[in-house]
């Protein structure tokens, strides 16, 4: 089967992206043969709020090969500006910086702990469970119902995807927060 | 944005003012340039001559902080002009679709007979800039009928109808006064109004891009107010080309805003409840606005209907009828107060805050004055941050900056996310469109996405209070949290987009839906607990036919080839790609433009999704243009705000001058945190702004960690006009500070044309402007242009006033 670079990127654009990742594999309803080993997906750019598409062409390990402008978007049609045309490196990052495991800095300790997630999580857990049963109010002076937790805060993101946007609201209201705050306010 | 990006390429005039697109959102000029290649102008409004203003063909320069005064004079020009010559303009728009016909109550006044104010005032606090307080709005409304609809005088002579009042407050906003305050050139500002002007023909369209220039102002809310009023009243509101558009800075800020990540707002701009709203039927009561008149469409009538949707998303079958679905598992917000990002701080730094989550956000660099939010972060029993990097934020106890790391006692828990393009979901840009996003790379090292790292803490949280109990464990266990180990974005896409609970029947007795089937539109969501929607503007967005944020077809299929690319992604509401388009069309839903009509009627509409699909305004059954307002026309008298229905000018709470228009200096409803840090002007003389740069984005750390950037872009700078450079001896290259009551920064000056000294009242005032996106980590350091900016914000939402404030600027 004879498919344009241009036909595939549309096609597998609503089908499946990354093929050959795992995340990607889930959805691959359809796939068609490379002559090279690198997947590439369409993106739309994470700095501002222009939804520029890009397309992401990534190795067999998962690391991104290159990242360019996606021709066939409607807004930027294949262009992008410099903050667009540096997206490979958040991926690349070869200044070795990106977070790779959960770090812990303890109380007056002047350095980072790597930790594992279960540790960091169950850790984090209990912090919030131990300030919430000191101060969650059920009543306020009133008498009336409030259910609410003060003593906590959140802040950000508004470079999540709105489904990470709307489960975060979702916990921190659960958790029954007031102080919930992102970028758009300042 | 009202309109979307491509759509700029429509417009006959475009103003940019608040904003400097060219350096900001480069690739929106694609589109400009479109519309220029067909004759359209560009109009730029800046301090700065920007990168915008050079490829402008009209370019007039303002001081920061005086856009209510710049545009209550073109409002001014405009009125004056329509007056004399009506046929200029679209007077079916002014009297049909908007408020300019309503009469107002007579015991209303005007800021010109109150020393600065309007009706109502009542004062709270008194500081040396002023007295501070909030308005009683009893006069703030119009008259009514004895059916409780609002008069109205649509020959627009009434001396009470809101055309004759808009007429009263601006006109002491002549040209002469407009430019001694914000220091514009007269023959400048006279050619903005009078092209700008030329948008009211019916068939002509103009658009306002603006973005944080505009907002962040303690008067941020009436600058877009003023900018609203101006279109309305050119009939540049719904039209191809048109609208009031914002310039969105973050690739999400529309999605996390639409999904409410804000203290004051539930998922789809619901209310949060009030201690005050004891049960369900009290806070439905509160939020359903009501009209008595039967052409209103009066939208949020169904108000009830998306929110018990969210309630059964969040809570599923444990919200039921009897327990009011789960209405007291929300938390209630008490009455009057504010919970956002300055009061956050404020009670942070007083010990009321002990624990924070940031999820990808770097205060310590974007927060204002950072100093106090830094000293506020310290005092925290603990932080989770949830990053790409180590940021300023999660890097306060480091020796570097933190003289005593030993008895810094925070908890510091810094989890790794995953980037972009190694995860899957959605993002929405400036002109709503949702577009979706494959996963195209694996993240690093052990780095996960939000989803996995929200869904773990939850899971972890709900098993505590699973074994142990604690305190009012219900609104957690409640809570349908069943996402299992590892979240899909399209199960949680699912789950906004909303879903039947039982089968939905039609009222013929259809069945429209199956139990579990995905709804199409929101007008399908129902109060009894039928359907789910953790978020209502989003219903269509993923549907039985699949998910509609992926489309990929790129043609456009719009009649008159405006661009609407429909069936690329999918834009809230509705797939609507232009909102409020019923006012591009007469009454007979002709379009005022037909050569690049968003809708028309031909027996039904064609083009673009119609605002409500009512039959044009002389048929049976219609409703008004203007759905989402009670009474169906735009606020031209806009009395929802708390600080006034028309704009009026306010110094900034740090002007170089005092007002000249009033007595009243500074906008007398905001709330004066920190009255002891203001900077003296007679200490403080030069005006500063903040700004960004192409090659950084934000607080820096998703740019001055990447090499190209940085080597493209490596250090802060202070830009000062050659007047000010001479009177300091300073030259470019040389080492400068800013300083003022709150802090310093240190950078290297620019000396350039690009700032000029203004003269304000006679008196030279200079302006001068630092990028903001430095701080102390990454690989390009420098110091943050928030060590500056004042811990105050506007009166409406508490943006802080970023870009205006005074500083000393001195060699070093």
């Amino acid at each position: 089967m004879n498919v344009s670079r241009r036909e595939f990127l549309k096609l597998s654009g609503v089908t499946a992206g990354g093929l050959l990742l795992p995340a990607g594999a889930a959805l691959a309803a359809k796939r068609f043969p490379l002559h090279k080993p690198v997947g590439e997906t369409p993106t739309i750019c994470c700095f501002c709020g222009v939804g520029c598409g890009a397309i992401v062409a990534s190795g067999p390990d998962g690391k991104v090969v290159n990242v360019e402008g996606d021709p066939d978007h409607p807004i930027n049609l294949g262009t992008l500006c410099s903050k667009g045309a540096a997206l490979a490196q958040l991926n690349l990052d070869p200044g070795n910086r990106r977070l790779k495991t959960p770090l812990y800095r303890a109380p007056g300790a002047l350095d980072w702990e790597e930790k594992s997630w279960d540790w960091t999580i169950e850790q984090i857990a209990r912090r919030i469970k131990d300030l919430r049963d000191e101060h969650f109010e059920e009543q306020d002076g009133e008498g009336r119902i409030v259910n609410r937790l003060r003593t906590i805060a959140s802040l950000g993101g508004a470079a999540h995807d709105s489904e990470e946007c709307a489960l975060i609201v979702k916990a921190m209201r659960a958790l029954g927060l007031v102080f919930i705050e992102h970028q758009a306010r300042i | 944005m009202t309109n979307h990006w491509v759509d700029l390429k429509n417009s006959d005039i475009i103003l940019i003012i608040g904003s400097n697109a060219a350096e900001n959102h480069p690739i929106s000029f694609k589109w400009i340039n479109e519309a220029r290649k067909k004759g359209a102008k560009l109009i730029n409004v800046d301090p700065r001559f920007t990168r915008s203003s050079a490829t402008a063909d009209l370019y007039a320069r303002i001081r920061s902080g005086c856009d209510i005064a710049f545009i209550n004079g073109m409002i001014k020009w405009v009125l004056d002009d329509m007056e004399a010559h009506p046929e200029k303009y679209n007077m079916t728009y002014v009297t049909e679709y908007t408020n300019m016909s309503f009469l107002i109550d007579p015991s209303f006044t005007l800021p010109a007979d109150n020393g600065g104010k309007f009706s109502g005032f009542q004062v709270m606090d008194e500081f040396s800039i002023g007295q501070f307080g909030q308005y009683d709005k009893s006069t703030w409304k119009w008259q009514t009928d004895a059916d409780g609809i609002p008069k109205k005088d649509k020959t627009l002579k009434d001396p009470n109808c809101a055309f004759q009042l808009l007429k009263k407050q601006v006109s002491r906003y002549t040209v002469e006064k407009v430019c001694s305050v914000t220091g514009t050139d007269p023959d400048a500002y006279r050619q903005v109004c009078e092209l700008y002007a030329s948008t009211g023909a019916p068939d002509r369209s103009g658009t306002i891009m603006y973005a944080m220039g505009t907002t962040q102002h303690t008067h941020g809310t009436q600058n877009i107010r003023a900018y609203a009023i101006l279109q309305l009243l050119l009939g540049n509101i719904g039209v191809a080309g048109g609208g009031i558009n914002a310039l969105r800075g973050e690739s999400n800020v529309q999605g996390s805003t639409d999904h409410c990540l804000l203290w004051h707002i539930l998922p789809g701009y619901l209310k949060p409840p009030t201690a005050s709203q004891q049960s369900l039927q009290a806070h439905l009561d509160a939020s359903t606005p009501k009209s008595n008149d039967p052409k209103s469409a009066n939208w949020w009538q169904n108000y009830p209907k998306y929110f018990v949707s969210l309630l059964k998303s969040w809570y599923g079958e444990n919200a039921t009828a009897d327990n009011e679905f789960g209405y007291h598992f929300l938390p209630k917000l008490e009455v009057g107060r504010n919970y956002s990002h300055i009061a956050l701080f404020e009670a942070m730094h007083a010990g009321e805050i002990e624990g924070l989550f940031c999820w990808g956000t770097n205060p310590a660099v974007g927060g204002p004055n950072v100093n106090f939010e830094r000293e506020a972060m310290s005092k925290l029993k603990w932080m989770v941050a949830v990053d790409l990097w180590q940021t300023e934020t999660c890097s306060i106890w480091q020796p570097d900056v933190c003289d005593d790391p030993a008895s810094q006692q925070t908890e510091f828990f810094l989890l790794p996310a995953a980037a972009s393009y190694e995860k899957e979901g959605s993002v929405v840009n400036s002109g709503r469109w949702a577009q979706w996003r494959w996963k195209g790379a694996q993240p690093p090292g052990q780095a996960h996405h939000d989803l996995w790292i929200v869904s773990q803490i939850m899971n972890a949280v709900r098993n505590l209070y699973k074994d142990e109990g604690g305190a009012n464990p219900d609104p957690i266990l409640k809570l349908r949290w069943d996402y299992g180990y590892d979240p899909s974005a399209e199960d949680v896409a699912k789950e906004i987009n909303g879903y039947a609970l039982v089968d939905i029947v039609d009222d013929k007795g259809n069945v429209i839906y199956k139990k579990g089937e995905l709804l199409t539109s929101f007008g399908h969501l129902k109060a009894d607990g039928t359907t789910a929607s953790s978020n209502w503007l989003y219903t269509g967005s993923y549907t039985e036919a699949g998910n509609q944020m992926a489309r990929r077809d790129n043609a456009d299929y719009h009649p008159a080839g405006i661009g609407l690319y429909s069936n690329w992604s999918w834009c809230w509401p509705l797939n609507r790609r232009i909102i409020y388009n019923r006012a591009s069309v007469d009454l007979d839903g002709n379009p005022f433009a037909p050569d690049k009509f968003v809708i028309r009627w031909a027996g039904k509409w064609e083009g673009d999704v119609p605002d409500g699909g009512w039959a044009p305004m002389n048929m049976e059954g219609t409703r008004y243009a203007f759905i989402m307002k009670t009474e169906g026309h735009a606020h031209i008298f806009g009395p929802g705000l708390v600080d006034g229905p028309f704009p009026e000018h306010y110094e900034p709470l740090e002007g170089p001058v005092d007002n000249a228009f009033s007595a009243t200096q500074v906008n007398p409803t905001i709330k004066v945190w920190q009255p002891d840090e203001i900077s003296d002007r007679n200490e403080f003389p030069v005006v500063c702004t903040t700004y960004r740069v192409t090659e950084h984005w934000q607080a820096g750390q998703m740019t001055r960690n990447l090499p190209w950037l940085v080597e493209l872009m490596p250090q802060v700078f202070v830009e000062i006009s050659k007047e000010l450079g001479a009177e300091l001896g300073v030259e470019t290259g040389d080492p400068i500070k800013l300083s003022n009551v709150r802090g310093s920064a240190r950078a290297v000056a620019i000396v350039t044309n690009r700032f000029k000294p203004f003269t304000i009242e006679g008196q030279a005032v200079h302006q001068v402007g630092i990028p903001w996106h430095w701080g102390f980590t990454g690989l390009a350091q420098g110091d943050s242009a928030n060590l500056l900016t004042p811990h105050v914000g506007d009166a409406n939402t508490m943006i802080p006033e970023f870009k205006a404030f005074l500083v000393k600027v001195e060699k070093v």
